[in-house]
C-alpha cells in the first residue's frame, strides 16, 4: 500500500507540470472505436427514452381509422388536430362532457395556491429554524424529516377527519392545505440549509440596526434567496401538478385535478376506446410539467436533486 | 436566568415572532405527522368499517390481511417489483451516468433525453405504457406487422406477467434521477484517481468496480433510500396502467389500502395494511439512519 501512495504522488506531481504546457484533450479520431460505441449506445437509449412521447404525438394527430389500420410508431397520413380539439373540450368522464379543460382550470385552481402557500410557510419555517432557533425547534424539526418518510397511506384517513372537522373535506382549499402539509418536509429543509449558509454577520448587522424577525425576512433573507425560491417553485409545480393520489382522496367529482380526470376518461369502461383523444389527452397533462421542465433546465435538476432527498 | 438577565421576564415570549411563525410546522409535525400516524395505528387494532370506531379487536385485523390472497399478491408484486426495479434502475442510472461521464459532446442534450420522463406524472407514463403495450395497435402487433406471426409481448394482459409490464414503465420514467444521482456522484471523483489508476495500468471496466463504486458509497446509498421509499408508494402507475389487472394480478399494497379505505368501506383492513406499509419502510430507513447518522456523531 505504501508503494502505491507513493506511486500516487509521482504522476500528481509531473500531471501538474504537464498542465502548465499545452492544454486540451489529446487528439482522437473521431470514428475511432470507441466513440462509435460510446455515441451508438447513447443514441439507441436516447431514442428509447424519446419514443413513447413521440408516440403519444403521432397517435394523438391520426384519425381512428387510421389507428386502426397502421403502425403505432408510422408518422400520420392524414394530420388532424380534431383529437386534440375533442380532448379539451368534450371528452367525457361520467356525466360531464366538458372535456379535460375542466381538470386543467382546476389543477391551475389547486397549484397556484399551493405553491404560494406551501413556499411561504416553509421558507418562513426554515428562516426561524436557521436564525431565530427556539427551545425545541429542533424536534418539531426533526418530527417533520422523520414524517417525510413516512407512507402517505398511513395518514390519509387521519387527515380527511381533520378536513371533515374544519368543513374544507372535498374542497379546493381542503387539498391546498394537504399539498402545503406534504410539502413541508422538503421544503423546509431546503429553505433552512440556505438560510444557514447566509452569513451571520448580515444577520447580525440587522439585528444592531434593530430589524425584527419579520424585518430581516422581507428585507434581507427573502430578497437574497430568489433562486432557491425558484428551485421550490419548480419543484411544488411539477410535483403538485403531477399529483394523483391526494386529488383523488381530497376532492369531489367536480374539482378532481387533470391527473385523475384524465385517468377516468382514458381508464373508463363505457363508450369506444378513442385511442387518439386519449393521448391527445395524455400530453395535455404532462404538458405543463414538460414546459417547467425544458425551461427550467439545470435548475430542475437541483430541484430534483432536492426533492429527492425526501423520498 | 431570570435574575442575571432581568429584561428577559419570561422564557415563553422569547423570540415570540419565531414561535409563532413556526406554528404551522409545530402543528404539522405533531398533529398530523405523528399523531396522525399514531391514530392510524391505533385504530388498525379495531374493527372499524365505514366509520372509525374504537371497538378493540387486538390483531384481528392483522390475521386477515395476511390471510386475504389479494394483500398476498400485492405483497408478492412489491416484492418482485421493489427488487428488480432497485437493481435495474441502480445499473442502468449508473451506466449512463459512466457513459455521460467520458467527457462526450452534447451531454446536456442527452441528459435532458434521459431525465424528461421524469418530470412526467406516474399517471401519463402509466397511460403511454399502456398504449405502447396494447396487444392490437402496440409493440406486439407492430413485430407481427412485419412478418413475425407468433411474436408473443402482451404483458399487461398476462396475470402472471403482469408486474413486469409496470416495471418497464417505471423504469422508464425514474432512471433518470438514479443517473443524475449518479453523475453527480462520478463527478466528485477525484481527477487524480482516474490518472493514478491509468498509470497504475488498470483497465477502466476494473477502475470503475473496484476504486470508483466504492468511493461513491454515500451516493448510492442516498440513492437507494430514495429508490425504496418511492418503491413502497407505488400506487399511481399501476391505477393508470393496469387498474391492477387482469383480476388482481398487479394489485400493490398502496393500492390495497385505498381501495379497502374508500371503496370496500372497511377501515380496519385500511388501516392494518397501512400500518406494514409504515413497518416496511421503518425497516428499511432504521438502518440507514443508524449508518448515516451513528457514522456523522462519530466522525
Amino acid at each position: 500500500m505504501a508503494d502505491t501512495a507513493t506511486l500516487d504522488m509521482a504522476p500528481a506531481a509531473t500531471a501538474t507540470r504537464i498542465e502548465t504546457g499545452p492544454r486540451g484533450a489529446k487528439p482522437r479520431k473521431t470514428f475511432s472505436r470507441r466513440n462509435i460505441f460510446l455515441y451508438g449506445t447513447l443514441i439507441v437509449v436516447a431514442v428509447y427514452y424519446l419514443l413513447p412521447l413521440y408516440v403519444m404525438v403521432v397517435t394523438s394527430l391520426k384519425g381512428m381509422p387510421e389507428i386502426r389500420l397502421g403502425n403505432i410508431f408510422s408518422p400520420p397520413v392524414e394530420i388532424t388536430f380534431e383529437p386534440w380539439v375533442k380532448a379539451w373540450s368534450q371528452a367525457c368522464t361520467g356525466l360531464n362532457c366538458d372535456g379535460l379543460s375542466r381538470g386543467f382550470w382546476n389543477s391551475v385552481r389547486i397549484t397556484v395556491p399551493s405553491v404560494i402557500l406551501s413556499i411561504a410557510l416553509a421558507s418562513i419555517n426554515g428562516y426561524a429554524l436557521a436564525n431565530w432557533r427556539f427551545k425545541g425547534a429542533d424536534l418539531f424539526f426533526t418530527i417533520l424529516i422523520v414524517g417525510a418518510f413516512i407512507p402517505y397511506q398511513v395518514m390519509i384517513y387521519p387527515i380527511v377527519i381533520l378536513l371533515r372537522e374544519i368543513g374544507l373535506y372535498g374542497s379546493l382549499w381542503g387539498l391546498v392545505i394537504v399539498h402545503s402539509i406534504f410539502g413541508m418536509p422538503i421544503l423546509t429543509l431546503l429553505f433552512r440549509n440556505y438560510f444557514t449558509s447566509v452569513p451571520e454577520e448580515l444577520f447580525k448587522a440587522a439585528r444592531v440596526d434593530g430589524a425584527g424577525f419579520w424585518g430581516i425576512y422581507f428585507r434581507i433573507m427573502l430578497p437574497m434567496s430568489l433562486p432557491i425560491f425558484v428551485v421550490a417553485i419548480i419543484l411544488q409545480v411539477t410535483g403538485i401538478w403531477n399529483d394523483f393520489l391526494f386529488g383523488v382522496v381530497y376532492t369531489r367529482p367536480d374539482t378532481y385535478p387533470m391527473t385523475v380526470q384524465l385517468n377516468n376518461i382514458v381508464n373508463s369502461v363505457q363508450g369506444v376506446k378513442e385511442y387518439n383523444v386519449n393521448m391527445a389527452a395524455t400530453i395535455l397533462t404532462g404538458l405543463v410539467p414538460l414546459i417547467v421542465y425544458f425551461a427550467s433546465g439545470k435548475l430542475f435538476v437541483r430541484g430534483i436533486a432536492a426533492g429527492a432527498v425526501k423520498g | 436566568m431570570s435574575e442575571t438577565y432581568p429584561k428577559r421576564p419570561s422564557q415563553l415570549f422569547r423570540n415570540l415572532s419565531a414561535k409563532i411563525a413556526s406554528v404551522p410546522m409545530i402543528l404539522t409535525a405533531v398533529v398530523v405527522f405523528a399523531g396522525g400516524t399514531a391514530w392510524t395505528v391505533l385504530y388498525s387494532f379495531t374493527n372499524s368499517k365505514l366509520l372509525p370506531r374504537f371497538s378493540f379487536v387486538g390483531l384481528d385485523q392483522y390475521y386477515r390481511l395476511w390471510a386475504a390472497p389479494r394483500w398476498g399478491v400485492a405483497v408478492e408484486n412489491l416484492a418482485i417489483y421493489g427488487v428488480l426495479s432497485l437493481i435495474f434502475s441502480l445499473a442502468i442510472g449508473f451506466l449512463l451516468a459512466a457513459l455521460l461521464d467520458q467527457k462526450i459532446r452534447f451531454e446536456d442534450t442527452f441528459r435532458t433525453i434521459f431525465l424528461y420522463p421524469f418530470a412526467l406524472s406516474f399517471i401519463v407514463t402509466g397511460l403511454v405504457w399502456q398504449w405502447l403495450l396494447n396487444p392490437d395497435f402496440g409493440v406486439q402487433a407492430v413485430v407481427r406487422g412485419l412478418g413475425w406471426e407468433s411474436f408473443t409481448f402482451n404483458p399487461l394482459y398476462d396475470a402472471s406477467i403482469v408486474i413486469y409490464g409496470i416495471l418497464i414503465a417505471a423504469l422508464w420514467q425514474g432512471t433518470g434521477l438514479v443517473m443524475c444521482l449518479m453523475l453527480a456522484g462520478l463527478r466528485g471523483i477525484d481527477e487524480d484517481i482516474w490518472k493514478a489508476a491509468r498509470v497504475d495500468g488498470i483497465p477502466m471496466w476494473k477502475t470503475y468496480l473496484f476504486i470508483v463504486i466504492p468511493m461513491m458509497r454515500p451516493v448510492f446509498i442516498t440513492t437507494i433510500v430514495i429508490i425504496a421509499s418511492g418503491i413502497i408508494k407505488v400506487y399511481d402507475l399501476v391505477v393508470a396502467q393496469t387498474s391492477g389487472g387482469p383480476g388482481i394480478a398487479s394489485e400493490v399494497p398502496a393500492k390495497y389500502v385505498y381501495d379497502y379505505m374508500f371503496f370496500a368501506q372497511n377501515l380496519g383492513q385500511g388501516f392494518a395494511a397501512s400500518t406494514m406499509m409504515l413497518l416496511s419502510v421503518i425497516i428499511v430507513v432504521v438502518p440507514w439512519a443508524y449508518l448515516e447518522f451513528g457514522r456523522a456523531r462519530r466522525g
